[in-house]
């Protein structure tokens, strides 16, 4: 497929047009796998994920992009810049990249602040004291002395992402940094990764197998499979598409973005907008600076009527936008929210009949249960 | 034994090994590290070739060396044919004759613990010194070498022992003049050919003491280097 995909990005517009790209249609043979990415063009801010099972070529891209892979053919311009065309290949030691890898990728003959020190002695001149700075919004200040080999999962991951920061790179690339780490560390880390891209305004280039993780950090989605870009959406657009890669597992997901208010005098806490209120349970509030929520669709039913007499915290007015039958007689209803979000709720096909849903119809969505994205 | 009655001429003989063995080892760090590098990590289809032509003196008779480094560097050689024509000495039977000799002889031993280490470090560590600004060589010299410090002990420690136990190729190649070519090995030689066992047992222990303490010492310190890194 060669087809660009347009976007629809508020922030993409605004930043301007061809000096916020990642554009180009890179060619890599490794053995018997051949990545052809397909002429693409995405706004390089913000977090993009690339999506895919393992062997779709996630990891040929990112190293093809880096310039890591002197095979790798093609072109490609960030933000303007000619980083290859026929003509040259600019290496990757000249191309501003930070990059994080699965297994951290720490010199175990220095310390962890050698580690550190090794990036920032290569880059431009910084502030002094940026070292510490950086260890201690990372949260590995009392780990600087200490010996790369010693470090849990978590901390390698925290060191490396420090490392690839204090290197002042324009874009930042992370290979599936949490696939080795317990769900604890994981949690933990993507906050910190989002909370880093935010303050730092470096577009990261994303690489997961992980729904979760997706759904979680993603600006935009860049699903690829067969060694080739499918396509480029935004969150919200892969989101929208009950068919898509990202509902393989767990089947289709919405993500609700909002803020979460502390609990009210019912001991709820409320998560939402002033056009969307949804109720929490406190337990599920632990995390004051979650901004999405997660909600499966097959926890969403859906009433034509207001019930009453029901222990549902969350029942919503929606307006059906789309039905989409899927496999096993059962449909994925798009609907849209009084916000504009959209809410995807999983019924069956005798339901839906039942019910007689129709696109336009208004209705009412009871969600059973949702979870705050760590 | 009489190790005080040592000999001028035997201690002539210790300091040209000495000598010997230093200079092989140098030039040997400087030669075998670039091409040690390209066995371990170019993938090119001459790398087979190229390292079995390395391992070579691993099996060859050092008097096939020996002989073959005679013809090469003597005076109707062409090596030592040219040298000759430009007004230099040919190499035979020469200090500068044994020691391309003995550098041919102990290469194996210089590149195969640094093909070994270099081979073993992982790419990753260079792709991410490389994201981080640091250029082919920077890379070698802050990641590679550091990385294979205890690769690197070993082919200082074992070509420098191996060359101090040479004897075939110098006996071909340098024949025994003192000051020049009679290294410790060929002393010994001589004197038992001499009948002289009192001189060339002091001789001998010495250089069997020598190599069990070089040995002791090396696996000394590669414990040390093995075991988790002391951070710096």
């Amino acid at each position: 497929m060669t087809t660009l995909t347009q976007f629809t990005e508020p922030t993409a517009q605004a930043a301007g047009a061809a000096d916020a790209l990642l554009e180009g249609h890179l060619t890599l043979t490794r053995g018997a796998f051949t990545l052809d990415t397909g002429a693409f063009a995405f706004p390089a801010q913000g977090v993009s994920v690339l999506f895919g099972r393992s062997g779709s070529g996630k990891s040929t891209l990112l190293r093809a992009i880096t310039g890591l892979d002197a095979a790798t053919r093609g072109t490609l311009r960030f933000q303007g810049e000619a980083w290859q065309n026929q003509a040259r290949r600019l290496p990757a030691t000249l191309r501003n990249i930070g990059f994080v890898f699965q297994e951290a990728a720490l010199f175990n003959h220095l310390n962890v602040r050698g580690n550190l020190h090794y990036a920032l002695a290569r880059a431009p001149a910084s502030a002094p004291g940026a070292l510490e700075q950086l260890a201690a919004r990372v949260g590995i200040s009392h780990l600087l002395h200490q010996s790369v080999t010693t470090l849990s999962g978590g901390e390698r991951q925290r060191v490396a992402i420090a490392r690839a920061l204090l290197s002042q790179p324009r874009l930042l690339c992370m290979d599936e940094p949490l696939s080795a780490l317990d769900w604890r560390a994981k949690s933990e880390l993507l906050a910190l990764i989002d909370s880093l891209a935010q303050e730092t305004g470096i577009p990261v280039l994303y690489i997961t197998h992980s729904p979760r993780e997706v759904e979680r950090l993603a600006s935009r989605v860049i699903f690829m499979a067969d060694g080739r870009i499918e396509r480029v959406e935004s969150l919200r657009e892969a989101l929208a598409r009950p068919d898509s890669a990202l509902f393989d597992e767990e089947g289709p997901v919405s993500v609700l973005q909002g803020s979460l208010q502390a609990s009210d005098e019912s001991g709820l806490a409320s998560f939402g907008n002033p056009m969307l209120r949804l109720r929490l349970s406190l337990a599920t509030a632990a995390r004051p600076s979650a901004t999405r929520l997660r909600v499966l669709a097959r926890d969403v039913s859906l009433a034509t009527v207001q019930p009453q007499g029901l222990s549902i915290l969350n029942q919503l007015p929606i307006t059906i936008t789309a039905l989409h039958p899927g496999g096993q007689g059962r449909v994925t209803v798009v609907c849209t929210l009084a916000d504009g979000q959209a809410l995807l709720a999983e019924i069956t096909a005798y339901s839906s009949q039942a019910l007689a849903l129709a696109p336009g119809m208004q209705a009412f969505a009871l969600i059973k249960s949702v979870a705050l994205m760590e | 034994m009489n190790f005080a009655g040592m000999t001028p001429g035997e201690w002539q003989a210790i300091w040209l090994t000495a000598k010997l063995a230093g200079l092989t080892t140098l030039i040997l760090l400087l030669l075998s590290a670039p091409l040690a590098w390209w066995l371990a990590r170019s993938g090119s289809r001459l790398v087979n070739s190229v390292a079995a032509l390395v391992a070579l003196p691993l099996v060859l008779p050092p008097t096939v060396i020996g002989f073959y480094l005679l013809i090469v560097l003597g005076p109707q050689g062409a090596v030592g044919g040219t040298l000759e024509r430009l007004g230099l000495p040919h190499l035979a039977f020469s200090f500068w004759g044994i020691l391309v000799g003995s550098v041919i002889y102990s290469l194996p031993f210089a590149v195969q613990p640094l093909r070994e280490a270099f081979g073993a470090i992982d790419t990753r560590l260079l792709d991410a010194a490389a994201t981080m600004r640091a250029g082919a060589l920077d890379r070698f010299f802050s990641v590679v070498l550091p990385l294979s410090r205890s690769g690197i002990l070993t082919a200082v420690v074992i070509t420098f022992a191996h060359t101090v136990g040479e004897f075939g190729v110098i006996a071909m190649l340098g024949g025994s003049i003192a000051g020049e070519t009679r290294v410790v090995s060929i002393a010994i030689y001589d004197y038992t050919q001499a009948l002289n066992y009192g001189a060339a047992h002091r001789l001998s222990a010495i250089l069997l003491g020598f190599s069990f303490l070089t040995l002791m010492l090396f696996y000394a310190i590669n414990q040390r280097v093995m075991n988790p890194l002391k951070p710096r």
